[in-house]
């Protein structure tokens, strides 16, 4: 082991970085790309990538020391699916070329990302999209570009992003878990169209991506021809599983503008009330504690399946904290901020009000996988309880009824 | 909110643990309680996970499901033919018909290993271990809600002890007697006292230290050689002790079978002062260490029920499946199963802040407001999804569900925790 696998030599990283870098003196982005040249950004990535080959954990403590520093940060709710579903995918799958090409700017935020992954007719079952990509005829090795036809639908940030992560089938005669590619899609490719897609908030954060002879150069796809769904798997474990190396403080997420809401205002208190803000407080709480545990486990190197509750957990409370938000408030509940369609660059839960929080919850137990998907997946990989039954999975994907 | 806090806080912010904090204007809440600074160690050590594998070894070797109900039914049935447990007196023969508490058991647990001293300090005889080690032990006792009086004697008096002064010769000698086994204690207040209610005073002392009055529903009285008596003299609140032989324990028929309750009287008892500088901040002590390590043996009651129901329903076979295929079954069990893995948090939360000392105020009310209904739950669905079998009193779950229901009403409800929390978080009542 270097020293760069302990605390004292992360920190000592951070120092050159800072004595070579003043955060005050840069521009927020070139202090980023020295970070990230600096093995800096995710300390766990390889040298030259972006990390340092050191354990996960200590990212905390190299975080700690540059917010202590008054660094900039890449602002990762807008970044949110390259750092989360894109960015681990293209690091166990991607080309050398391809970790090169993307991942540096994809962690300073220079290149946003947007996955498409889901369609009208394939959600939870996602396995079943009918987005084709199809081989252009081509050079030596038999083939040119892939040309893409399809619809995506659901498409957080599309309308920010330069790149995506599209799965695609590629062979229609097989089982429709085996004919599926994954690729890195140029949103700027005159075939990709993004129309907004308004939601129940008012805005537009998401939107229907129409794709229309959209070129993909072999060079952009990830992974072996039709192995698309094992790659996924990667991206959807990351995007369910994966908990941040912070701790939260106590208080610290959803439960924080409705206890102040009770503190600042004694007028709107009423046992009843009492009882349940206590009670959300209490699971709150425990939801932390349990994140908190898991994050420990994942810091000494042994992770235990309970990371796969957490998203459940977070998505109820988040929705019946926000509910017991809108009634405490009463009259003022009646209120909402703004119907005016807006595009967001990022999810804000908290420059917003009370309504639009409620509203905005109710897609936490959708994103990501629902929440019923997610217990099946814990009665199954956790509990070891016999699988749904599966109609599907011996026919090929162009002879199952739809 | 660091660069870094990747992966999964995408479009999801806001769901995530790590996803988004609140803009301005929230501080207040951000360092709410006292040791919300550092986090609490929520793992197991390597000592820790030996010291369990040890008790389970012993639980599963002495005290299998099948001798439990065996000794269960005996104790129903003479408590059935009525009058106070075998006319008490010290001698241990009485004490060994204390049923269902197993003095063979106790003896290889309290004194063999060691684990009736597990909170005593070395110098006064004990293992010098701390609250989390004792919750392992409560969380394999609860698992296999085993006849034992670790909870009254371990923790609940040997915690009002170590409240006093232990600089005292009297104290010392009593705590050593208790952590080496020799004998076994009691804390004679009625098991739904909670942490923070007033000081109790069903019991007076005379002048001359006699004490009379009676205590209801207290738990391992019927196991318990000696009583710590929380007791008002002429000079105010006190912690007196009493030989078990020199009070009437009266059993009665008790939900909870595992943990039976008697009521103790006194009637101008003789009883010796335990010197302490706040009798009733070390009782208070006791009930706090009793709660929250009590969030533990909810937690392996509860994940006893999770674990036999799925290794239940993952072969019982009906309609030509395995029941624990059936979605609507998978669903209730992810459920329960996310409900006991974020207990195991809370309560090795609180079994942290009572060995550290550190925000165990709120540690263990937070722990204990959400124990009894997690242990309830798991119990419950237990028995609805054993079918038939699971309300027979030949399949030892109705000792769970019996043990998780008494435990809700057990050192404070979930209701009055939660009550407790409100003036340290600053949420004010109404
Ligand atoms: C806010 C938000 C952001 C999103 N961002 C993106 C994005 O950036 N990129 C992207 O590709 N997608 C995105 N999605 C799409 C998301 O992944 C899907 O909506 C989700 O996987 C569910 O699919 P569906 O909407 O088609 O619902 P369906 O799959 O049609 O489900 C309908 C209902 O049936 C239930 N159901 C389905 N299958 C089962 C089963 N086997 N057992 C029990 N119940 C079942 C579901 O739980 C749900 O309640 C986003 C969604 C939301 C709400």
């Amino acid at each position: 082991m270097t020293s760069n696998a302990t605390p004292e030599g992360v920190r000592a990283r951070v120092r050159e970085l800072l004595a070579a870098h003043d955060p005050a003196a840069l521009e927020p982005l070139d202090f980023l790309r020295a970070r990230f040249d600096a093995g800096l950004a995710w300390v766990h990535f390889p040298e030259g990538l972006g990390g340092l080959g050191a354990p996960r954990a200590l990212q905390a403590v190299v975080d700690a020391e540059l917010a202590a520093a008054g660094a900039p940060d890449n602002d990762p709710r807008r970044i949110g699916i390259g750092l989360g579903m894109a960015a681990p995918t293209i690091l166990r799958y991607g080309t050398e070329e391809q970790k090169h090409r993307f991942l540096r700017p994809l962690w300073t935020g220079e290149e946003v990302w947007c996955q498409l992954f889901s369609e009208p007719g394939a959600g939870s079952d996602l396995a079943g999209l009918r987005t084709r990509a199809v081989r252009e005829d081509g050079g030596g090795d038999g083939g040119g570009d892939w040309i893409v036809d399809g619809q995506k639908v659901w498409t957080s940030s599309a309308h920010n992003a330069r790149w995506a992560i599209l799965i695609a089938r590629t062979d229609p005669d097989v089982p429709k878990h085996q004919g599926i590619t994954y690729f890195v899609c140029d949103m700027t490719d005159p075939g990709v169209e993004v129309r907004p897609l308004r939601q129940i908030t008012g805005e537009a954060e998401f939107n229907e991506v129409f794709l229309t002879g959209v070129r993909i150069p072999d060079a952009h796809r990830l992974g072996a021809v039709g192995e698309g769904w094992r790659v996924a798997q990667t991206t959807l474990m990351n995007e369910r599983v994966a908990i941040g190396g912070s701790a939260l403080p106590r208080e610290g997420g959803m439960i924080a503008p409705v206890a102040a809401a009770w503190r600042e205002r004694p007028g709107l208190r009423t046992p009843e009330l009492h009882d349940r803000l206590l009670t959300l407080w209490v699971e709150a709480e425990v939801a932390r504690l349990g994140a908190e545990r898991v994050r420990q486990q994942l810091a000494v190197g042994a992770p235990g399946p309970e990371g796969s509750g957490l998203k459940l957990a977070f998505a109820r409370l988040n929705q019946q904290i926000s509910g017991l938000e809108v009634e405490l408030l009463g009259e003022e509940g009646l209120r909402y901020g703004d119907w005016t369609m807006v595009r967001p660059q990022t999810v804000d839960f908290y420059g917003r009000d009370a309504g639009y929080r409620y509203l905005r919850a109710k897609g936490n137990s959708i994103e990501g996988g629902t929440s019923e998907v997610l217990r099946n997946i814990v009665a199954e990989r956790v509990l070891g309880l016999p699988a749904e039954p599966r109609i599907d999975k011996d026919v090929a994907w162009k002879d199952l009824p739809r | 909110m660091s660069a870094s806090t990747q992966p999964g806080t995408g479009p999801d912010s806001g769901m995530q643990p790590g996803g988004t904090q609140p803009g301005g204007g929230t501080g207040p809440g951000q360092e709410r309680g006292s040791g919300s600074g550092a986090q609490p160690d929520l793992l197991y050590t390597d000592i820790e996970e030996d010291l369990r594998s040890t008790v389970r070894d012993v639980l599963a070797d002495r005290c299998p499901p099948a001798s439990l109900s065996a000794r269960v039914e005996a104790a129903a049935e003479g408590a059935a033919d009525g009058g106070p447990a075998d006319g008490r007196s010290a001698e241990p023969s009485a004490r060994a018909s204390a049923r269902p508490y197993d003095p063979a058991l106790w003896r290889v647990l309290g004194a063999d290993l060691g684990l009736a001293g597990l909170l005593v300090p070395e110098k006064l005889g004990g293992q010098g271990a701390s609250a989390r080690e004792a919750a392992v032990v409560l969380e394999e006792l609860g698992a296999g809600v085993a006849p034992t009086p670790f909870l009254g004697s371990a923790v609940l008096a040997t915690s009002a002890l170590l409240a006093c002064d232990t600089a005292d010769a009297g104290v010392a000698a009593l705590l050593g007697s208790l952590a080496s086994g020799a004998a076994t204690g009691a804390l004679a207040v009625p098991l739904a006292a909670a942490p923070g209610s007033a000081f109790p005073g069903a019991v007076r002392a005379d002048a001359a230290g006699r004490l009379t009055g009676t205590v209801t529903s207290v738990a391992d009285a019927l196991a318990a050689d000696v009583l710590v008596v929380p007791a008002v003299g002429p000079d105010g609140p006190g912690l007196y002790e009493v030989a078990a032989g020199d009070a009437a324990v009266t059993p009665f028929v008790s939900l909870d079978l595992t943990r039976p309750l008697a009521d103790v009287a006194f009637d101008g008892a003789a009883a010796r002062p335990l010197p302490s500088a706040d009798a009733a901040a070390a009782l208070d002590a006791a009930l706090l260490a009793g709660a929250g390590l009590l969030a533990s043996e909810q937690l392996g009651l509860a994940q006893w029920c999770l674990d036999e129901t799925v290794r239940y329903l993952g072969e019982r076979h009906q309609f030509g499946r395995v029941v624990g295929g059936f979605q609507a079954i998978k669903h209730r069990l992810a459920d329960l199963w996310l409900e006991v893995v974020s207990l195991r948090a809370a309560a090795r939360s609180a079994a942290d802040a009572l060995a550290t000392g550190t925000d165990a105020a709120i540690a263990v009310r937070v722990a204990q407001a959400y124990a009894s209904g997690v242990a309830v739950h798991a119990a419950e669905e237990a028995v609805q999804l054993h079918g038939g079998i699971g309300m027979t009193w030949e399949h030892p779950l109705h000792l769970y569900l019996k043990r998780a229901k008494a435990d809700q009403i057990a050192v404070g409800t979930a209701g009055r925790h939660r009550a407790a929390l409100a003036p340290l978080l600053d949420l004010p009542a109404a």
